[in-house]
This record gives structure tokens, C-alpha cells and sequence, in this order.
């Protein structure tokens, strides 16, 4: 498929406006009743046929479309009042907050004004985000005065008056004052006309305390009055007239200078604003969100092209389409409505009986109830979940769904509808293992592959086969489901319509047939947390009802068999098909990219096995060795007449130019290495694709490590490899087989006088433990650098007691031989470690919370059998007893306690490290590695100049390696002796 | 306090500033455009030092753990 990219110059979310929602309406709805009593939709009633059909036999009486092909059409609610919405409410709140009462402007200074509205034409300009700004402006902006207002002018003007009555007064009435007195009077006047001077030179000045000059000439008026007052019984009449005439102006501008200060406003969830004490109502709201100019609407964070602030308050209410809504008629007959249509009710009616009683001029009272039980119908029409309200319920008490519900959360619209889908062609059930199958087959139940299907173009040549599916039916394995014609009509392939189909089909058509043997499927089991989750299996149909795995490809889907199931997905064109042959195949996955070495390989048995198979003294009569390798599907080897040895058995695998050397998982890391002498059996030489020394286990095909496995990979290719490992798992599967492998609690058996050692050496660190803790009180200890003393006890016996463990376990240990099947899985890395093994035969050890001995508990001690302060091994959760013997009631608890820490952890890493791969995965997956070997985003924008900065695969380097010189040297060591 | 020389340090990789030509040709080797170059910033302690200009390309060559020697290439932006 070609396509072009674009990239999305800009996305614009807005409001719509009255006008829009109007304009997109097909009709108005009055009438909340739906249906008449002969069962046909009501006009102007939320089912009126206008607002689209579902019905595929009726047209659409708005766009003439068939039911099905419309979409539906919108009606719309005249709102007999304005009614705020839910979604806004905090937003008209902070504009409320950061605009002005009485004039609208943002309540921003004009050089505030001037700094902010740069700033943010330089991020628009940018195209990047406003919201900090945003931020800024509305706790700037929470100012309890207006700096621009006219009620400013207003002052001024009654001060000016003010001014001019008292002068016309005092002019009036001076002569009849004695001269101290209108001195005062006097000096008061000129001081107010000093003031009022002084604020009309420097009124512009924006730096300015807006408020302090008027609350000056408020202070100078009130003086003025003062001294007025102090007349009183010198000229009755004159201080009368005198007070009449100053009064009023100075009421006048102390009540203008009180309405500057801006009340404070709250939001009282979820959608009622409280100006002081006054509940606003959503009208009130409304004007004074109009009132907000269009210049400030950036500074409060709305793009005029896009809305305006007072559409945040509706006018008119959306009805949304019948086929968002539609209704479902039950068995019954009885027609059930759609939450959404019972809340689009519940409005109607409310507005309805709101308008009758405006109309009929009702109390205000009555008419502000309802107007309130309109407001809340809406609420929970668009949020059914919103704080503070109760949710709308169904008759049955359920609570109703509506639109928010629709989109969020995890069955929301958005998760389970958009970021994740249903597919078809897949399945899903239990998986189990089948050591028959190559690691690139996956076995599928015969009911999935007679119900996931692959498409057939029909042709001359393969038109014969395709009847005889047809014929077969949906029912009979190798059958057919569905037949496509050429005008793309599909038709199900039943018995009745069969013989039809017969004669119809020819070239052309495409049948779907059922899964067969050899089809490619994608297998996948989640967490999907890396490539390998996700590869490409061929189809084997097999009885039963689980999918069959080849259990060397359980390491990379981290599967097992105690009840996980995996999903499988068909492929449904030849192009994916072709794809995923090349690049998901499970054999292209054999080494993964996380450490350059093989994930797939053998696990468990094929471990044991093969080190039972190839293990020095292992001897196999040859008709033994001709079954084996029949077995492991081997070409015969040629006849030896004689016994063979394990080791020869092995190198029928192996490719016949193969040299390796390398130690195996079983070498004991001795001191000096004695290589070929090596008395272990560990060090292992492959000349000319013969095992000549060494024994087979995790190191030569194990996942993870296996080297011969990785080799093979490396230079013989995929397909020779996945051939290997099918062989190997099943030749070493053979070898236990013949040998016969078991384990039991008899393994971990240790004789008695092994028993008593591990008694006496326990006994004896603990009293050293005793004689420590005796030190430390007499203080005798010496702490070490930079560690308290208590520290330094503590990191003593801990020392002491970890060396005893794992004395113990040494002493059990050099009772373990080769000849015990618990020693073999743990040495040659099948299963379990040798620390298992001594737990279990010596001692358990010491418990640890927080990486230490344990001290919580009871006050000051751990439990209430000890003393207070008590410090000894036991006391602190040293577990003397092996998991064989027992633990004593005490050391159980401490086991748990320290068990419990352990399955925490392991919840919260999990938890952690899930959401940190989210994140970065989200990061980078639009990368990828060009030709030329940058790092590039989907833009081309160059991420590195050159992947992992050395351009290497590392899937295909030597574990995480360009190369391993020591490794080629060594082997070319190996083939110039081979060659000579 | 004493002004040491940044560039001496031995956490800072060595900077250079390409010339005109050598831009040329490093753009047209790698198939980019300038904009499509990682970014480093004008006010960057070693930009200054170096006395980058805007538009300029600087070649950075640092030591890989993986590679050895890492040659990268960053348009100094305001
Ligand atoms: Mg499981
Ligand atoms: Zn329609
Ligand atoms: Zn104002
Ligand atoms: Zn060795």
C-alpha cells in the first residue's frame, strides 16, 4: 500500500456556539414523550424520524440515506433559562476569578497586560504550549480591584464635585464662620484639591497602587466632615446646610470605592460560583462572561477564532442522534430506552414546566427550584459521576450511564474501543507442551482451525482442490466457512448451500478455508514485552482442545504449562504472510537481541539429558543409537559393530566443519584450568563437527547460554539451527530416556556423620555469635572505619553466620556425587541451584528483611519467646534447621516473614518496571535504523548518526560483542590440530 | 573564583565548529537537512566558548564506550 504523509499542521478544540448548534440541528425538540400509543415516534419528540433512522428498511427523512448508511443528525433544546456546564465549570471559575466584576477586563495592569500578551504570541508563534502562561495570568490576576474601570473615572468625577460644592459653599457661608474654623475648613479643601491634582498627573501611571489616591481623598472628605461636625453649636444652620451638601458626595464615593474591591469567588462543586456570599445564577454567569472584551480572551486562555467564554453557559442543549441512543425492544415486546434518552426526558420535561411558570409569572422561588433541578438534569446528563451531586438513577436503582461514562475509564470509548480492539481471525486458549513438534510448528485444535480461516483466490489450478473444501463444508476439517464472490457478496458454505456454490464457483472467487498444516500464524502471549513475544508459527491441526508448543520456545514467551494461554492470529493476505515468513519466524528469533546469544534453546530435560547422553563412561549399544537417531529425525549413521559412546552419538548433530572450544556449565572453576585434562568432564572440544571431549549441558544448547547453539545460529544460518535444535532436544530426550531420570527428598540425603559436622559447625558459630554479642556489651568490640558499633556487631555476626551456612552447605555438599539426579540438574543448569540443594540437605540459613537480620516485631525483641534486646543468631531469624529436618515453629515464622518481604518486591518491581517500559516505549517507537545506519524519527530528524553508535546488530553479535577474539583464536587453535 | 577553561575538562568532548564547505558536504553525505540535526543551544557553556554563531553546525566528537571514537553533528540554535 502507498500512502502519503502529512503531518497535522494544527488541531483545534472549541466550543460550540448557540448559532452552531442551531445551525446543525434538523429540528427542535419540545416534547419529552417518544412514542405515541400506536407505537410511531413522536414530532418534536426525542425520536422524531428527522434525527436519523437504524432501521435498514426505512429512509432517512433528513438526508434520504438508508438506515445503516446515516449516521444520524442532530436536534437541539431551547434552554428556558442558561444552564452551565459540567465540563467548565472550573474554567469559567478561574475566568470569573482573573476578570472584573463590573467591567470585564482581565484584571491585569495595562503594562502586565502588554508583558503577557508578547509572551504568548511568541509561544503561538513557536507553537508551543500556553498553559503555564495561562497559569501565571489567573494567580496574577486575582486582584480584589480593577485597574481599569470606569467606576475609577466615577470617583474621580464625585471628588471633582465634591471639591467644587465645598469651595461654593465655604464662599457662601464663610463670612458667617469665625476665622479658625473656616481656616480648617479650608486647609481640608485645599488638601483635597492637592490630592486630586496630584492623582490626575500621575492617574496613568499604571505602577501605581490604582486604589491610593482615592482612598486619600476618601480619608480627606471624611475629615472634612469631621471638621463640618466640630461647627455644630457655633452656626446650627450653616453646619446643616453645610453636612446636607457634603454628605451625599461623600456616601457617593465611599460606595463607589466599595464596589472596586472585588469579591472573592468560589466554586462550590460542581457547578455553582459564589460571589462572597451570593450565588451567582447561571445567567448572572453568563453576562459577565460577555462582558470580557475580546482582546482579553487570550490572556484567559481562549482562542476568540475558535470560542467565546460565554458559551461555556448554555443556551441550547445538543440532542444527539437516535443511532447514539437507540432504543433495543426486548423479547417482550416492551421497548427499552437508552440511558441517554431517559436523561434527555428528565430536561424536557424540567424545561417545560420552568417555562410555563416564567410565563405564568410564578414566584421567584418556585421559578429558582426548578431552574436548579434543570441545571442538575444537565449535570448529570453529561457527567453522571461529578462531585457533589448524586447520580441520576434507572427505575431498578442502577445509576445511569451518560456521556462521560461512555468515554472514560477502562471499558470506556476510549480503551476498549479505540486503543484496543476485538480482531477477528484469532483465538485464544490453554496452552500445552509437545516435545514432537519443531519449535517453528504450533499445534492447533481442530475446532480453532475449522473456525479461523484463511482467504483463497480461486484459480484454474487450484479451483478442483477448493471444491472439494466446499464440499467438506464448515463441519469436516479441511473445509470452507465463508465463499466471496467477485462483487464481493459472502455467502456461508452450509450443507443446503453447497451444491449451489459448486456450480457457481470458478476463478474469481475467494474461498475461506480452514486453518491447514503449514499455514502461517502469528502466536503471541502476553505481556508482550519484547520482539519474541510476537512470532511466526506454522500450522500443525491437532486433536484436543489446547494450542501445542515446542517447549524450547518457552523462555522467550516466558511461558509454562500450569493453566497460561496464548493467542493466535491468522494472517490474512499474502503480503503479511510473506513478511512474517522473512522476519517473525520463530527460527529468525533464536538469538535475541538482548544479549546477543540464544533465548530459544533447550530447557529441563533437554539439559539432563544431554548430559546423560555424552557424559564420560556413557556407552549405548548401536541399535539403541540407530533408534535414537530415527527418533531425532538424524540421517542413519554408518554401522560402527560396536558399542558407541555418547559423545559419538552427539556428533551426528553437529555440522562437520564445526570447531568450538569452550567450558561447560559443569566446570568447577578450578584454580588452574587443565583443560584437556580436565577432570570434570567441563572442558569441551568440538573438532570437525566431533565431539571429541567434554559433556554436553546449558552451556551447548541451553537458552540463554548455549554456545554450540549460537555458533550454529552464526555461521550455518537459521534453518540449520532450527534443525539442530529439534534434533538435539529430542536425541538428549532419547538418551534420558534410556538412562532413566528421577529425583526425590532421598537426593538431599546426607549421612549422619555428615549431620553431626554440620551440628558442631553451626553449634559453634552461634556460640561465636554469643561470644560477639558478649564483646559488644562488656565494649570490648572494636568498631569498624566509619560504622557504629552496633554496625559493626551486626556486619560481625552476620559474617560469622553466613560463613557457617555455607560451611554447612560445603560439608553436605562433598557428600553430592555425579550419580545423584538433584546434583545433576543443578550443575549442568537444568533446574535448581546447589544452594537449593544444601537449604534442603544442611541449613536454611539467615532470614532478612530489608537486607537484614530480622528486628521488627514486639518492643525492642522480635517475638515475645526472647528477651528484650535480645541479639543472638536465633533471635534474629537464623534458620539452624534444613528444609529436610524441619523448621521449628520460630524459624518459620522468621522464613515467612522474610518470604512474604520477597513476594512484595517482586509485586512492586513489577508494577515499576511495567510502567517504566510504557514510557519508554511510547519514546521510541517511531525510531528506526536507516539504510545508512542514523537513527531517525518519522520527521527524519537524525536521533544518532549511527545506531548504538558502532552500527551493531546486537542480535547478531557475539553476546553483546563486535567479536570474541579469544573465542576465534582458540578455535583456530583447534582446527589447525584438527587439520593436521 | 577562578574561570577555568571548560573545554579542558576531561567530561567535555571536543567541539568544533564546521565550516561552510564542510557542512556542505556532512549534510549531503547524511541526506539531511540542517533542521533534521540535533539541536544544541546558544547559551550552551561550550557553544559560548567556542563562540558558535546561530546556524552554525558543530561536529562533536566524543569517546564510545561501544565504538571507541562517536562522531556527532548538532545545529547551534537560539
Ligand atoms: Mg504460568
Ligand atoms: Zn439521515
Ligand atoms: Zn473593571
Ligand atoms: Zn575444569
Amino acid at each position: 500500500m502507498t500512502g502519503i504523509i502529512k503531518k497535522i499542521a494544527q488541531i483545534n478544540f472549541g466550543l460550540l456556539s448557540p448559532e452552531n448548534i442551531r445551525n446543525m440541528s434538523v429540528t427542535k425538540i419540545v416534547t419529552p414523550d417518544t412514542y405515541d400509543e400506536d407505537g410511531y415516534p413522536i414530532e418534536a419528540g426525542l425520536m422524531d424520524p428527522r434525527l436519523g433512522v437504524i432501521d435498514p428498511g426505512l429512509r432517512c427523512r433528513s438526508c434520504g440515506s438508508k438506515g445503516g448508511d446515516c449516521q444520524g443528525h442532530f436536534g437541539h433544546i431551547n434552554l428556558a433559562r442558561p444552564i452551565i456546564h459540567v465540563g467548565f465549570a472550573d474554567t469559567i471559575h478561574k475566568i470569573l476569578r482573573s476578570t472584573c466584576s463590573s467591567c470585564g477586563k482581565v484584571l491585569l495592569t495595562d503594562s502586565e497586560k502588554e508583558f503577557y500578551m508578547g509572551k504568548i504570541e511568541a509561544r503561538i508563534k513557536n507553537e508551543e504550549s500556553i498553559t503555564d502562561i495561562i497559569k501565571d495570568i489567573y494567580t496574577l490576576a486575582r486582584r480584589d480591584d480593577c485597574p481599569h474601570c470606569q467606576q475609577e473615572a466615577e470617583i474621580r468625577k464625585n471628588a471633582e464635585f465634591m471639591i467644587q460644592n465645598s469651595e461654593e459653599i465655604l464662599e457662601e457661608i464663610g463670612p458667617d464662620l469665625d476665622a479658625d474654623t473656616k481656616k480648617k475648613i479650608e486647609d481640608k479643601v485645599q488638601k483635597l484639591v492637592e490630592l486630586e491634582e496630584k492623582r490626575v498627573s500621575s492617574g496613568e501611571m499604571d505602577d501605581m497602587e490604582p486604589n491610593a489616591d482615592i482612598n486619600a481623598i476618601k480619608d480627606a472628605t471624611e475629615e472634612l466632615i469631621k471638621v463640618v461636625k466640630d461647627i455644630k453649636g457655633q452656626n446650627d444652620e450653616v453646619t446643616k446646610e453645610l453636612q446636607e451638601l457634603v454628605e451625599p458626595i461623600y456616601q457617593e464615593a465611599k460606595r463607589a470605592q466599595q464596589r472596586t474591591i472585588q469579591e472573592d469567588i468560589k466554586i462550590d462543586k460542581p457547578v455553582s460560583l459564589v460571589e462572597g456570599n451570593y450565588k451567582l445564577t447561571p445567567s448572572e454567569v453568563r453576562e459577565w462572561l460577555e462582558k470580557i472584551p475580546e482582546d482579553d480572551y487570550y490572556l484567559v486562555g481562549i482562542n476568540p477564532k475558535i470560542a467565546k467564554p460565554e458559551w461555556m453557559v448554555l443556551t441550547v442543549l445538543p440532542v444527539p442522534p437516535v443511532t447514539v441512543r437507540p432504543s433495543i425492544t426486548l423479547e417482550t415486546g416492551e421497548r427499552s430506552e437508552d440511558d441517554l434518552t431517559h436523561k434527555l426526558v428528565d430536561i424536557l420535561r424540567i424545561n417545560q414546566r420552568l417555562k410555563e411558570n416564567m410565563e405564568a409569572g410564578a414566584p421567584q422561588l418556585i421559578v429558582e427550584d426548578l431552574w436548579e433541578l434543570l441545571q442538575y438534569h444537565v449535570t448529570t446528563y453529561f457527567d453522571n459521576e461529578a462531585s457533589g451531586v448524586p447520580p441520576a438513577r434507572h427505575r431498578s436503582g442502577r445509576p445511569l450511564k451518560t456521556l462521560a461514562q461512555r468515554l472514560k475509564g477502562k471499558e470506556g470509548r476510549f480503551r476498549s474501543n479505540l486503543s484496543g480492539k476485538r480482531v477477528n481471525f484469532s483465538a485464544r486458549t490453554v496452552i500445552s507442551p509437545d516435545p514432537n513438534i519443531s519449535i517453528n510448528e504450533v499445534g492447533v485444535p481442530e475446532m480453532i482451525a475449522t473456525e479461523v480461516t484463511v482467504p483463497v483466490y480461486v484459480t484454474e489450478w487450484n479451483i478442483e482442490q477448493m471444491k472439494k473444501y466446499i464440499e467438506n463444508g464448515s463441519k469436516i476439517h479441511p473445509g470452507a466457512n465463508y465463499v466471496i464472490r467477485p462483487d464481493e457478496r459472502k455467502i456461508r458454505v452450509y450443507d443446503e448451500t453447497k451444491e449451489s456454490i459448486l456450480e457457481k464457483i470458478e476463478p474469481g472467487y475467494v474461498v475461506e478455508r480452514h486453518l491447514m498444516d503449514g499455514d502461517i500464524v502469528l502466536f503471541n502471549r502476553q505481556p508482550s514485552l519484547h520482539r519474541m513475544s510476537m512470532m511466526a508459527h506454522e500450522v500443525k491441526v491437532l486433536p484436543h482442545k489446547t494450542f501445542r508448543l515446542n517447549l524450547c520456545v518457552c523462555p522467550p514467551y516466558n511461558a509454562d504449562f500450569d493453566g497460561d494461554e496464548m493467542n493466535m492470529h491468522v494472517f490474512q493476505t499474502e503480503e503479511s504472510r510473506a513478511e512474517a515468513k522473512s522476519l517473525m519466524r520463530v527460527q529468525e528469533h533464536i538469538l535475541s537481541p538482548r544479549f546477543g546469544g540464544p533465548i530459544i534453546g533447550g530447557i529441563h530435560d533437554h539439559i539432563s539429558g544431554g548430559y546423560l547422553l555424552t557424559r564420560d563412561g556413557s556407552v549405548f549399544k548401536e541399535e539403541d543409537v540407530f533408534q535414537m537417531a530415527q527418533k531425532s529425525q538424524l540421517p542413519m549413521p554408518e554401522p560402527k559393530n560396536r558399542d558407541w559412546t555418547g559423545k559419538e552419538i552427539f556428533s551426528l548433530l553437529l555440522p562437520n566443519e564445526l570447531h568450538m572450544v569452550y567450558r561447560a556449565e559443569i566446570c568447577r572453576k578450578c584454580d588452574e584450568c587443565l583443560r584437556e585434562e580436565c577432570k570434570n568432564d567441563a572442558y569441551v572440544v568440538i573438532e570437525n563437527g566431533e565431539l571429541k571431549m567434554g559433556a554436553i549441558d546449558e552451556k551447548a544448547f541451553g537458552a540463554f547460554s548455549g554456545k554450540i547453539l549460537d555458533s550454529v545460529v552464526k555461521e550455518y544460518g537459521t534453518d540449520r539451527a532450527r534443525k539442530f535444535l529439534d534434533s538435539a532436544t529430542k536425541l538428549s530426550i532419547s538418551g534420558i530416556m534410556k538412562r532413566g531420570f528421577t529425583t526425590s527428598t532421598a537426593d538431599e540425603e546426607i549421612p549422619r556423620e555428615a549431620r553431626d559436622r554440620i551440628e558442631e559447625l553451626l553449634s559453634n558459630a552461634e556460640k561465636k555469635v554469643e561470644q560477639l554479642i558478649e564483646a559488644y556489651h562488656n565494649e570490648e568490640l572494636e568498631a569498624l572505619p566509619g560504622r557504629s558499633l552496633r554496625e559493626t556487631l551486626e556486619m560481625k555476626i552476620m559474617q560469622v553466620l553466613g560463613e557457617a551456612r555455607d560451611k554447612s552447605g560445603e560439608i553436605a555438599e562433598s557428600y553430592f556425587g555425579m550419580d545423584n539426579h538433584a546434583v545433576i540438574m543443578a550443575l549442568t543448569g537444568a533446574r535448581g541451584s546447589m544452594l537449593n540443594l544444601t537449604q534442603i540437605a544442611a541449613c536454611v540459613g539467615q532470614q532478612s528483611v530489608r537486607g537484614g537480620r530480622i528486628e521488627r516485631g514486639y518492643r525492642n525483641r522480635t517475638l515475645p519467646h526472647f528477651q528484650e534486646g535480645e541479639l543472638g543468631a536465633k533471635a534474629s531469624g537464623f534458620v539452624h534447621s534444613s528444609y529436610k529436618s524441619g523448621l521449628d515453629p520460630l524459624e518459620f515464622f522468621f522464613h515467612a516473614m522474610g518470604g512474604r518481604e520477597g513476594l512484595v518486591d517482586t509485586a512492586i518491581r513489577t508494577a515499576q518496571s511495567g510502567y517504566m517500559q510504557r514510557r519508554l516505549v511510547n519514546a521510541l517507537q517511531d525510531l528506526n535504523v536507516n539504510e545508512d545506519g542514523t537513527v531517525r524519527d518519522n520527521r527524519g530528524v537524525v536521533i544518532q548518526t549511527r545506531y548504538g553508535e558502532d552500527g551493531i546488530d546486537p542480535a547478531k553479535s557475539d553476546f553483546g560483542k563486535v567479536a570474541d577474539i579469544d573465542r576465534l583464536i582458540e578455535e583456530m587453535r583447534i582446527k589447525a590440530k584438527a587439520d593436521k | 573564583m577562578v574561570k577555568k577553561d571548560i573545554l579542558k575538562h576531561k567530561l567535555v568532548p571536543d567541539h568544533v565548529v564546521l565550516k561552510k564547505n564542510q557542512i556542505v558536504k556532512v549534510l549531503k553525505a547524511m541526506e539531511v537537512h540542517p533542521e533534521q540535526l540535533p539541536k544544541i543551544k546558544l547559551d550552551d557553556p561550550v557553544v559560548k566558548a567556542i563562540g558558535a554563531k546561530e546556524g552554525d553546525v558543530i561536529k562533536i566528537t566524543r569517546n564510545s564506550q561501544t565504538a571507541g571514537k562517536f562522531v556527532s553533528y548538532r545545529l547551534v540554535l537560539g
